[in-house]
């Protein structure tokens, strides 16, 4: 069959689709028009070379301390993450008062008693409530974990757009629908209207206000900023092991793709007796 | 296919162990020697990225067992301990996750192969059945190794899954328990679950070499779906195929480390996420995208019943393939209107899996309807029907004539001698 034949028709079959794609799509989507998404943020960690700003997350991590951990727990991060590389990267110093400030239940003793004794680096960050009861009492319902939350939510992307994704790599539907949300209580009369809650409502107030969490870095003091840095450190919460991932990634691929041109050359010098033979290309 | 050198064992060692154990002469003919015909498309290389594909699930799942705990309170930390504490638990963890769609989308490019070049007509129907056999173990599989990490989705998909024996008339319900081995999905779910997943991917293997050895009986289909007739239309499997399967496993792994080291969660869902909870039912319950054009076959059928029967016959009915299909000539490239309807099936398949991920109302109720139905159409009537009335075009006399194409009609005429010495 001629080439230019076969690309022809390759291009009207994928005319085609589209064409039934969209029309199949539109009623619905002029539909949902009224859901705002949440817009796209700029994140230091998108893409093959992202990494976490190790300052912001600092930021993030004390947003969180003052201000979520009141309600919030944190359980998959123990005080010791917060000195490896690839995170916020405290000093051991700093985490070891940090933690000693924390009180933490043990036991039981010699006496067969539990006791309270100070953090130290292996504990995990405590909850500021005994249990999920205690919390919905005082708050109207359960604030969710945050240790994976920023993998535990996103969006809808839709049509065309998933398709899209994979490969501009866009994996941040849950740091940039977080930042959505605590930027979204855009109704000053009502703390607990949210732009981007389904139904527009949320059992937890607007947890942040200009100038609430005293930033010593010279870094602005406002939601939008508190916002981002409290975003940026809930992924690194979720995947703190993705510097290392991105890394080892780009290793692993530039390595496989050399050795996929050699075995390339290789197969062709294998087939070229065949395909002389046969005076055929294949 | 005989006339190809036999293995002989050189070193002491070999020849001891050949002849107390002639395993060495068996891999010898099976992937040395062994005939393939010589125009085999690259479509043909996902049977090896397929073996390679079910080597990696397993060794990264016995890696995973290692770590994980299946118990319904503790599941859902343990995979987070797995991501967080375990050295390359994120690598591992990743890799099997992803590995899974993996499976799945080279499962899908070799059945669709084997529909385009009519693979499953004789003397190839049992290689196809066993192949049917594999892909409804690897439903399973799939479906079993997802609800171990205890998330929203893991627990919710597992329960409409399950849910749906008790549709059958009268021990529905008795069925039901008896899989849950409770009154719900819960830890003893859970952990049966755990050991049919452990189980089932050493089952795919037995069968996949059961598949193997079905093939290399025939030997291989290929792209004009002629027989292989004489030595000139085979290659031996060695060094032709292999740095060919090589090439294209090495391709496929570019691809599937893509999505391991760069868009690790594209392919799942957040909910999962959300450690599970008996008490929140998740929005939209979604399955796995290789299961959606089923789910929406499912869910097209307003009955429970109806609906169940109907996915389980469309995930059974490739099976029946070699008696449905009535025609003579096996490659879609000499069946001009057959090609026509394997790419509309293809794009049917595609369109009830974009209905499988909507929710189930409007539009989607109706497209899922309409293509269902086409679904059943296209292996009940269109392929019956098809053998009767298409004009095939003329086959080429040999799989070497077909490669030489139009130049090579002129050699065969006598220009110049053909040199058939591989
Ligand atoms: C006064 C207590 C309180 C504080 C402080 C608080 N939250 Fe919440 N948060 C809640 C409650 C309660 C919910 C559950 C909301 C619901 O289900 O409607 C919640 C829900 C959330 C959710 C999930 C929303 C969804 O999509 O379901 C996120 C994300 C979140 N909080 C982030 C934060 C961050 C980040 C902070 C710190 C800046 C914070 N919260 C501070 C109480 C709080
Ligand atoms: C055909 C082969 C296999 C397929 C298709 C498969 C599929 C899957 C899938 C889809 C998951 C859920 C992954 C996730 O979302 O986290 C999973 C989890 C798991 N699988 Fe497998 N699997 C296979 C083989 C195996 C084998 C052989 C083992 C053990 C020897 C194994 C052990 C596990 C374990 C422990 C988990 C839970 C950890 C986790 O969720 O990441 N798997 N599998």
């Amino acid at each position: 069959m001629p080439q230019g034949n076969k690309v022809m028709r390759l291009r009207s079959l994928i005319a085609g689709g589209l064409a039934a794609a969209t029309l199949c799509v539109a009623p619905i989507a002029s539909a949902q028009e009224e859901h705002v998404k949440p817009a796209r943020q700029d994140w230091s960690f998108y893409g093959p070379f992202g990494k976490y700003d190790q300052a912001q997350l600092q930021r993030g991590f004390q947003v969180f301390r003052e201000v979520c951990s009141n309600c919030h727990s944190l359980k998959s991060i123990a005080f010791r993450d917060l000195i490896a590389p690839g995170g916020p990267a405290f000093s051991e110093a700093q985490i070891k008062a940090l933690a000693a400030t924390y009180k933490i239940k043990d036991g039981p003793n010699e006496a067969g008693e539990m006791y309270e004794r100070p953090g130290v680096l292996s504990d995990y960050f405590p909850w500021n409530f005994p249990n999920a009861q205690a919390a919905r009492a005082a708050l109207n319902a359960v604030p969710p974990d945050l240790s994976v939350i920023a993998k535990a939510r996103g969006y809808e992307r839709g049509f065309p757009l998933f398709l899209i994704d994979p490969i501009i790599q866009y994996q941040e539907q849950g740091p940039d629908y977080i930042y959505a949300l605590l930027t979204g209580y855009t109704h000053a009369d009502d703390p607990f209207w949210d732009e981007f809650m389904p139904g527009h409502k949320i059992a937890m107030p607007m947890p942040l206000s200009d100038g609430a969490v005293d930033y010593t870095d010279g870094s602005p003091k406002t939601v939008k900023q508190y916002a981002k840095d409290v975003t940026a450190f809930l992924m690194w919460a979720a995947e703190p092991k993705l510097e290392e991932r991105k890394r080892l990634g780009f290793r692993v691929l530039s390595f496989l793709a050399v050795f996929a041109v050699l075995l390339y050359f290789v197969k062709r010098k294998i087939w070229a007796s065949v395909h002389s033979d046969a005076g055929a290309e294949h | 296919m005989s006339g190809h050198p036999t293995y002989v064992p050189k070193s002491a060692a070999a020849k001891w162990l050949e002849s107390r154990l002639p395993i060495l002469g068996l891999a010898h003919s099976s992937f040395v020697v062994f005939p393939n015909p010589r125009n085999l498309n690259y479509w043909w290389t996902f049977g090896g990225i397929l073996a390679f594909m079910l080597v990696a699930q397993i060794a990264t799942g016995v890696v995973l067992v290692m770590h994980y705990t299946p118990q319904s309170s503790l599941a859902f930390a343990s995979v987070e301990h797995i991501m967080r504490d375990v050295n390359y638990g994120w690598l591992f963890r990743y890799a099997h996750a992803n590995g899974a769609s993996m499976f799945f989308l080279a499962l899908y490019i070799h059945m669709f192969r084997g529909l385009y070049y009519g693979s499953y007509k004789a003397p190839r129907e049992v290689l196809w059945i066993l192949g049917c056999i594999i892909f409804v173990m690897a439903v399973a599989t799939a479906f079993m190794g997802y609800v171990l990490p205890w998330g929203q989705m893991s627990f919710w998909g597992a329960t409409v899954i399950t849910s749906l024996f008790s549709a059958i008339p009268f021990v529905g319900d008795q069925i039901t328990i008896w899989l849950w081995g409770g009154y719900a999905v819960d830890n003893a779910t859970l952990n049966r679950f755990f050991s049919l997943h452990y189980l089932l991917p050493f089952m795919i293997l037995g069968v996949v070499i059961l598949h193997i050895w079905a093939l290399h009986v025939p030997g291989s289909n290929n792209p004009a779906g002629i027989e292989p007739q004489s030595e000139k239309d085979t290659l031996p499997f060695h060094p032709y195929f292999t740095i060919k399967d090589g090439f294209a496993v090495v391709c496929f792994m570019i691809f599937y480390f893509w999505f391991v080291f760069y868009v690790p969660n594209y392919l799942g869902d957040a909910d999962n996420y959300i450690e599970a909870n008996p008490l929140q039912t998740p929005v939209h319950i979604v399955p796995e995208w290789y299961y959606l054009p089923f789910y929406a076959i499912l869910r097209s059928i307003p009955s429970k019943l109806g609906g169940t029967a109907l996915m389980f016959a469309a995930v059974l009915i490739p099976a029946f393939l070699p008696w449905l299909d009535t025609s003579k000539v096996k490659s879609a490239a000499y069946r001009p209107l057959y090609k026509i309807f394997f790419w509309l099936f293809v794009a049917c398949v595609l369109g009830l899996g974009y209905c499988g991920s909507k929710p189930p109302e409007g539009i989607y109720v109706v497209a899922s309807r309409l293509l269902a139905i086409y679904y059943f159409l296209h292996f009940l009537v269109i392929l019956p029907l098809l053998g009767q009335y298409e004009k095939t075009r003329p086959l080429p006399a040999s799989i070497f004539e077909s490669v030489l194409g139009e130049r090579g009609k002129h050699l065969a005429a006598g220009a110049k001698p053909l040199q058939p010495g591989e």
